[in-house]
């Protein structure tokens, strides 16, 4: 990948935290390897805020549990790449030292907060888990110190709630105990993977907004894992979209939103429901047409050309570069051989409206 | 007497593998013990236990006569006020003696089971966590095991250790460890791909810590429904065991040493093996009822 990295270091102040290079992620399956991700390369800046869209099977996942040791191996396999986090190679690191950084200067928070708790163990136990791993703390300090994160994700009445089990909360609260969990040590690095997705929507906002209201108050970094567009648009600086194993494009949010040059991050915005138009936004939600490729057999040349209406031949045979979109914002890099504004501007009127952030 | 159930056929023994944990949300004993009560067939079979337990723990003060004394006035003598269960062919009280046998019997059924849980909960857990090489290995030792079958392993092992009760609990417990590791290793295995244990590693957690902490606890109400039901074969083994005078020791009591007498006189005194025979049948029982409402007392998907 020859992404231009000076590009972003021009636009975004702050210290690279995390430098992800070439990360390659295959998965030894009967019926052949699955290649899960296919040469990944980004930096993630101090403070920084980095959604990461696609949908499932897009490697959006995966290459961050890859990154830290967190998938089967086997039948995982890194096949390639280095992960600088803080200068320290993590693909180089004996699992011993990764343990380390694993809630410790790296925290998570999952997707289901029903099953990523353990029913057997009370809010307290779970909390204090980190704290005692990483920080060393006694039993009785760790134990307040939970007590302030609890306050810290605004449950009410932290103190009474601790020795309680994850099946007394709410949805919305258990999510708040598991962002409680990702951020016990003060992680410079907090990885959300599909943290919103199993929540109403109403509770998905407040959890967003609590979110944002912590990193204003910790500075923390965040990689926030959604196939939600409108998640996404609400929390990152940066977005990024993956498809098949690849970055098909990342830039500021607002340069995705509404210059999009690839035609698969066009296709999931036009697919977004549009309710700010009134009877206008009245018609069918676009729909893209195909399913993902088959990683058994990546194809070729760009993973999303058998699907886009736009792909030329070339598409079809080599994979074009992540590189910066020309005439686009500073730091928008985009992954395609078309010039996608031009090709849409010839289309019909009004197919451009689709685009705005919603 | 029946040589008794195959352990490997026994209701509920085999859990498939990937069958979920059986508890989903624990935390609260009093909802567990209220929905165990609702259930008349397992509250009658905790009750025999507790009883046969209370008896065999107090037997020296429960048991009217001393279970060895002989008395030639009561050489095969029915059942009267004086020896209510009889008299055996040497005169001593079939009811004394029952109620010593208790100890032999359930004894062996917990002192195997025990062992069974010792030995094959570790090694499971290490199968069902470890994987790859290590988990091959130890469940194609298992398979072997378990290709014989329960009762004909027990009997080789006491017969290769001589006989004794003590050997006779060793070769049941080494008999039913094969079991367990399955058992184990497929709840392991079931709760090591709950969500909770990737967050749990995901905090930092090594590994010996996310099997302790993270995965036994979740996985115990499975092995304790499994040990309660093995505890019932165990106690038949026992007798089978003894019945063969590879267990208990004349002149020492044993339901299954007493049934081998008595079958020489069953004309003459029917009581001598009735009595043993219906211990027998009762423990079994009561110990098949408690382990199935303990199964349906913790298993989630039951719940109303």
């Amino acid at each position: 990948m020859s992404a231009d990295m000076s590009t972003d270091i021009a636009e975004a102040p702050g210290a690279p935290l995390l430098d992800v290079r070439d990360l390659r992620v295959v998965f030894d399956a009967e019926g052949g390897a699955v290649h899960a991700v296919n040469g990944v390369s980004y930096t993630l800046r101090e403070g920084e805020t980095l959604g990461i869209v696609g949908e499932s099977g897009s490697g959006k996942s995966v290459h961050v549990l890859a990154m830290l040791g967190l998938i089967p191996r086997p039948p995982g396999r890194i096949a390639g790449g280095q992960v600088l986090f803080e200068g320290e190679d993590l693909l180089a690191l004996p699992e011993r030292r990764l343990r380390r950084i694993r809630g410790g200067r790296i925290g998570f928070v999952f997707q289901d907060p029903m099953s990523s708790l353990n029913p057997g163990m009370t809010v307290a136990q779970q909390i204090v888990e980190p704290l005692r791993i990483h920080l060393g703390l006694s039993a009785r300090a760790a134990r307040a110190r939970a007590r302030e994160l609890l306050d810290l994700v605004r449950i009410p009445n932290a103190a009474a709630r601790l020795d309680q089990y994850p099946h007394e909360f709410s949805g919305g609260q258990r999510q708040r105990v598991m962002i409680a969990i990702g951020l016990a040590c003060r992680p410079k690095l907090l990885i959300a993977d599909e943290a919103t997705t199993a929540l109403d929507v109403t509770v998905q906002a407040e959890i967003v907004a609590l979110v944002q209201e912590l990193k204003r108050e910790l500075g923390m970094a965040i990689i926030w894992i959604t196939h939600d567009l409108g998640v996404v648009a609400g929390i990152s600086d940066t977005v990024q979209v993956m498809y098949a194993g690849r970055i098909l494009e990342r830039g500021p949010v607002d340069a995705i939103f509404a210059d999009p040059r690839n035609a698969y991050t066009l296709g999931l915005l036009r697919s977004l429901p549009d309710l700010g138009r009134g009877r206008a936004g009245r018609q069918r939600l676009h729909q893209i047409e195909g399913s993902p490729p088959d990683m058994r057999h990546p194809p070729p040349g760009d993973p999303f050309a058998p699907r886009n209406a736009y792909a030329t031949p070339r598409c079809r045979a080599e994979m074009p570069p992540l590189a910066q979109a020309p005439g686009a914002a500073p730091g928008h890099l985009v992954a395609a051989w078309y010039d996608l504004p031009a090709l849409i501007a010839g289309e019909r009127p009004g197919a451009r409206e689709g685009l705005r952030p919603c | 007497m029946s040589t008794g159930t195959p352990l490997a056929e026994a209701p509920g023994l085999a859990a498939p593998a990937g069958q979920p944990a059986l508890v989903r949300e624990p935390g609260s004993l009093a909802s567990f013990w209220r929905r165990l009560r609702a259930r008349p067939s397992a509250v009658l079979g905790l009750a025999i236990v507790v009883l046969l337990v209370g008896v065999a723990a107090f037997a020296d003060i429960v048991a009217p006569y001393d279970p060895t004394a002989t008395d030639w006035g009561a050489v095969r003598a029915a059942p009267s006020l004086a020896h209510p269960f009889g008299g055996d062919e040497v005169g001593r009280d079939v009811l004394s003696r029952i109620i010593h046998g208790a100890r032999a019997s359930l004894g062996a059924g917990l002192v195997s089971v025990g062992l069974a849980v010792a030995l094959g909960l570790p090694i499971g857990l290490l199968a069902g966590y470890a994987g790859g090489w290590i988990d091959a290995l130890i469940m194609r030792l298992t398979d072997a095991l378990l290709a014989i079958p329960f009762l004909i392993l027990a009997i080789a092992l006491a017969a290769f250790l001589g006989p004794s009760l003590t050997n006779a609990m060793l070769a049941i417990g080494l008999s039913a460890t094969s079991t367990f590791v399955r058992l184990t290793r497929a709840q392991v295995r079931a709760v090591a791909a709950e969500e909770f244990v990737e967050a749990a590693r995901s905090v930092g957690n090594p590994p010996w810590r996310i099997a302790l902490v993270h995965i036994l606890p979740n996985i115990v109400p499975a092995i304790l429904v499994q040990a309660t039901l093995t505890i019932a074969a165990a106690i038949i083994a026992e007798a089978s065991l003894s019945f063969l005078g590879l267990g208990q020791q004349p002149p020492e009591p044993s339901w299954g040493a007493m049934l081998t007498v008595a079958k020489n006189f069953m004309d003459q005194a029917p009581w001598m093996a009735i009595w043993p025979g219906l211990s027998i049948f009762l423990a079994v029982l009561a110990f098949n009822l408690l382990g199935d409402g303990l199964r349906d007392a913790l298993d989630p998907r039951q719940r109303t």
